[in-house]
């Protein structure tokens, strides 16, 4: 995120909200890059919204700048800041049918406010000719979405996913530079859910405009995204792809929040020449804590392995089966490892390793477990994540 | 209806039973509201509509059918006519003020953070005073030599006014306080009403465009409270129509007529002259309008259907 | 933009405050007139403030020397009997219209939304006929029995009823309990909000009431609170504005000091009713 890129985003420095005497928002930096789909993630009540909000001109933060495309628009209000929003509830309006709804964005720009008054706006000749280009417009907008059938009809007589498409429309008439999205999927039911992804993905590539999309759904977020902002308690706790997210977590509480079934922490101390022990294991890690000192260890599901074929040499942990849930395409394995305090784990397994496994009879208790290079992460006593000396990228006894 | 499917021996003789007993039970629970609706409601209205075709007086030995010429008296009689258009007129004053009032005041009060329940509080207060109370206060507000008003009106230059006793006058002040009554009523329907408006939308609105107070109101404050006006349109047209004890109290239908309404005019005939027949009709013809209203009335609520 | 707002916010403070003082002069003027002495309320000068507290023998005329008294005590009687048996018939009733099938349902609850744009004063004319008839005029029976059929409190309560579940009626009747056990101990303790706020209505309804009153009262001793305020100007004051405000206070006070106390539930009351 350098300067020259973000100019044409969004940026915010040094934004902070407090409510009465709440703080939610801590003095927070985003850089959004012109076109790209940005998510705010994060655990309810983080402040998502409220940020989002901001940036809108829905509620004026206490400090800090909001800029998009280069230029402060702290002064302005929403609708001149050239953003448009799709809300959670979607705010359609009842008594409008879908067409109005569609072109009331368009009306209050570009009539007067005598046309748009009752009555008194039928006197206007230029009028006429105006909403005629306004409901071309509309059409257009209605058709890319597929929702041209339904113009006609008010928001009561649409089902949700309907809702959720003209809500889309209203904020598509205006070519907006910036889409604001306040969990737009949340009342739609699961399988509508997935579709509609789809098509905000699809329609994002197709724009190819600024969105900033605010969820507290991983899934959402890790699919659609070109980057993530993680947010808890009012401040970004790492800003980057889907990708740098899962496998570079910045900090623990990073690495718990994403991924799931979430990952396995262990409590461990360093062994002063830069590896850790594990029972009876030693992972080396080329950090450079003294020993003693107190570390965590990150495992992912999926980093655990039985011992088959070429994984059968990397370090191994014993384990206690507790429970195992076939989910269908993988399997997941409730385990206790033997170590001290008995800490429970959850093991991934492909269906076919699972398959294969059980074949070779690596099923039966106790259970050997591998620790594969990739989804191991060690994190330092303040929880920030150590980054693996180069020289020891694979975890080799 | 799924009796047959039910796999006991005897199913449908108990199920019976049990029907005939409930059945028993709800005859048994309606049967005094029944009674007393044919015996206050029912009973009454046959009466009435053939009282309307008879000349009874009270305490007459000799009753006669006259047929529709108690109706046809009703709309040549200058003071019932007097009474139709003095009833009219306040409505018209008293339905738009309290309406258009009441939702003024309901949005101002909406604004106001801390102090909202105190405003609440002191316009609702007329709502629950007992106005026959409130009425003889009023008279001796608008005395005028011992009130205060008369003077006040008189140093603000509008001369020394009886608004009592001036014919001119009389109705428009007796309107006024009904709509005194009134407003704080319509206010507290209206505060509901706004109170169920989505913020989102106020905020969809301010995104689209619709930032000025008039943009805002006329996108969503007033269709959002379509159901409510109407409701208070309704209920305020039909209280104003039965205006009666600020007349009773205040005016007698004085001076000159000039605030004879539709049911003191109702009254002096059916319970001061006692000629009955010729009030059942005036009764009926007013039964006509309030069964028109409320079919009004049905026939636009059902228009909330089309909202969210 | 921010003095703008300032300035609308004085602006509508401004407003308000005016109506408010508009709302609260008559009630002022009534509390003020109440303890102002005789002598004063026909001065020339007008002097807002009483310049002495003639309060107790204003009040006291109004208490002893009127027939206020007399028609808040017959207006507590009229008001709890009308009540009493407005809600033994509508409760019952309304149950049945809306839980138990019975032949005839459909038309008395056709004949209850009829009623529903019924005033008073239809019915008025031939029930004054028949209350004459036996004899019944100026008693506290022909005060009350018009009004002991309460359409509206069969709407209520029926629309009320309708809400509650299924499910627990059943059980019930599994339990054994009779449908009358069903109303007293089930139905009616759950509708207990819903007669709140239908006592409020009915209470301040025939309270305040004056057309049936005037109507069928003649005496004294049959005066309800409209008719005993009206007396009190019309003959007994003696020209005494002072005890006659203070009259026009003790009958407008228990209504009033209610609402204060109670107000979430008074508004519920009044304003759910809007038709009568
Ligand atoms: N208008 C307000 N007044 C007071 N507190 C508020 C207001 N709006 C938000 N908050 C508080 O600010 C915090 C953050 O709210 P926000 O709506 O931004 O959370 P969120 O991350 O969007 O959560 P969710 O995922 O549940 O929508 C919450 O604790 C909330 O209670
Ligand atoms: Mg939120």
């Amino acid at each position: 995120m350098t300067d020259g890129e973000s100019a044409d985003g969004v940026r915010l420095t040094g934004i902070a909200k407090s409510f009465g005497g709440t703080r939610v928002l801590a003095g927070l930096d985003l850089a959004v890059r012109a076109g790209e789909f940005l998510t705010l993630l994060g655990p309810s009540g983080c402040g998502k919204s409220t940020l989002l909000r901001i940036i809108a001109g829905l509620e004026r933060q206490d400090c800090g700048t909001v800029s998009i495309a280069g230029r402060p628009v702290d002064h302005l209000p929403p609708a001149e800041r050239d953003v448009a929003m799709v809300f959670q509830s979607y705010a359609l309006y009842p008594h409008m049918t879908v067409a109005g709804n569609l072109a009331t964005p368009l009306e209050m720009r570009r009539l007067t406010l005598l046309e748009r008054l009752p009555l008194i706006k039928h006197l206007s000749p230029r009028r006429a000719r105006v909403m005629r280009g306004i409901m071309a417009e509309v059409r257009a907008v209605a058709e890319a979405l597929r929702i041209e059938a339904l113009l006609d009809r008010k928001p009561a007589q649409l089902s949700g996913g309907q809702r959720q498409r003209v809500a889309l429309g209203r904020a598509m008439v205006r070519h907006p530079a910036v889409f604001l999205m306040d969990e737009p999927l949340s009342n739609l039911d699961a399988a509508l859910r997935v579709e509609v992804r789809h098509e905000l993905a699809d329609l994002h590539a197709r724009l190819g405009t600024t969105f900033i999309y605010v969820t507290h759904d991983q899934v959402e977020a890790m699919t659609m995204s070109s980057r993530i902002a993680l947010m808890d308690q009012g401040r970004i706790l790492q800003l980057g792809t889907p990708d740098d997210l899962y496998d570079r977590p910045a900090s623990l509480a990073v690495a718990r929040f994403i991924g799931s079934p979430s990952l396995t922490v262990l409590e461990t101390v360093a062994d002063g020449v830069g590896g850790i022990r594990l029972g009876a294991v030693r992972l080396p890690f080329g950090h450079r804590f003294a020993a003693g000192t107190r570390l965590s260890l990150g495992i992912r599901p999926e980093a655990f392995a039985l011992p088959l074929g070429p994984e059968a040499d990397g370090p191994a942990l014993a384990a206690r089966l507790v429970r195992a849930e076939n989910l269908g395409a993988e399997w997941h394995l409730h385990v206790r490892l033997d170590l001290p305090g008995e800490p429970p784990a959850i093991v991934r397994l492909t269906a076919a390793e699972h398959e294969a496994a059980r074949a070779s009879g690596l099923l039966e208790d106790p259970l050997t477990l591998v620790l594969r290079a990739r989804g191991v992460h060690l994190f330092g006593p303040d929880g920030a994540r150590v980054e693996p000396d180069p020289a020891h990228t694979a975890v080799v006894e | 209806m799924a009796v047959s499917s039910v796999p006991f021996a005897s199913p449908a003789p108990q199920l019976a039973a049990r029907e005939r007993r409930l059945a028993l039970a709800g005859a048994a629970f309606a049967a005094p509201a029944a009674l007393l609706l044919v015996a206050i409601l029912l009973a009454p209205l046959i009466v009435l509509v053939l009282l309307s075709v008879t000349d009874y007086r009270l305490g007459a030995v000799a009753v006669r059918f006259v047929g529709l010429a108690n109706y046809a008296e009703m709309f040549s009689d200058p003071v019932f006519r007097r009474a139709i258009r003095n009833t009219f007129l306040y409505v018209a004053f008293v339905l738009p003020a309290g309406v258009f009032g009441g939702l003024a005041l309901a949005a101002l009060v909406h604004a106001r953070k801390r102090t909202r329940s105190l405003y609440e509080v002191i316009y609702f207060l007329p709502v629950t005073s007992t106005l026959v109370a409130m009425a003889t206060v009023w008279q001796f507000l608008l005395h005028p030599s011992l009130g205060p008003v008369t003077p006040l009106l008189a140093a603000l230059g509008f001369g020394r006014l009886d608004l009592l006793n001036d014919p001119d006058l009389a109705l428009a002040t007796l309107a006024l306080i009904g709509l005194w009554q009134l407003l704080g009523f319509n206010m507290v329907l209206f505060l509901a009403g706004l109170s169920a408006v989505p913020r989102d939308l106020y905020e969809a609105a301010a995104l689209d465009g619709a930032a000025g107070a008039v943009d805002r109101f006329l996108r969503v404050t007033w269709p959002m409270l379509g159901p409510t006006t109407m409701f208070v349109t309704i209920t305020t047209t039909i209280s104003a129509f039965k205006v009666f004890d600020t007349v009773v109290v205040l005016t007698r239908g004085g001076p000159l007529g000039a605030t004879d309404t539709l049911l003191y005019v109702l009254y002096l005939e059916g319970f001061h002259y006692f000629r009955t027949g010729y009030a059942a009709a005036m009764t009926v013809v007013l039964l006509a309008f309030l069964c028109l209203l409320s079919l009004l009335q049905a026939r636009l609520i059902e228009r909330r259907v089309h909202y969210a | 933009m921010r003095s703008r707002a300032f300035l609308a916010s004085v602006l509508s403070h401004l407003v308000l405050l005016i109506g408010a003082v508009l709302m609260l002069a008559p009630f002022v003027w009534m509390l003020l007139t109440s303890i102002r002495p005789a002598e004063e309320v026909f001065g020339a000068v007008f002097d807002p403030i009483p310049s002495r507290f003639a309060g107790f023998e204003n009040y006291a005329q109004a208490l002893f020397a009127s027939n206020v008294p007399r028609a808040m005590l017959n207006g507590a009687v009229v008001c709890l009997g009308i009540l009493a048996v407005q809600l033994a018939t509508a409760l019952p009733a309304a149950y049945a219209l809306a839980r138990l099938r019975f032949p005839g349902r459909g038309v008395l609850f056709g004949l209850v939304l009829f009623g529903l744009t019924v005033p008073i004063q239809v019915p008025a004319l031939p029930l004054y006929l028949a209350l004459a008839k036996a004899g019944l005029l100026d008693t506290f029976f022909a005060l009350m029995f018009p009004f002991f059929l309460t359409v509206f409190g069969l709407f209520l309560f029926r629309q009320f009823f309708r809400t509650y579940p299924e499910e627990i009626l059943q059980a019930a009747r599994l339990d054994g309990m009779g449908e009358f056990e069903i109303v007293w101990r089930l139905a009616v303790p759950a509708a207990l909000p819903a007669i709140g706020a239908f006592s409020v209505f009915s209470i301040v309804a025939h309270w305040n009431d004056l057309y049936w009153p005037l109507i069928v009262v003649t005496s004294r001793e049959r005066a309800t609170p409209p008719l005993g305020i009206l007396a009190f100007r019309d003959a007994e004051t003696g020209g005494n504005y002072g005890a006659l405000m203070a009259g026009a206070a003790l009958i407008t006070a228990p209504l009033v000091l209610a609402f204060l106390v109670a107000r979430r539930g008074f508004v519920r009351g009044l304003t759910m009713t809007g038709l009568k």
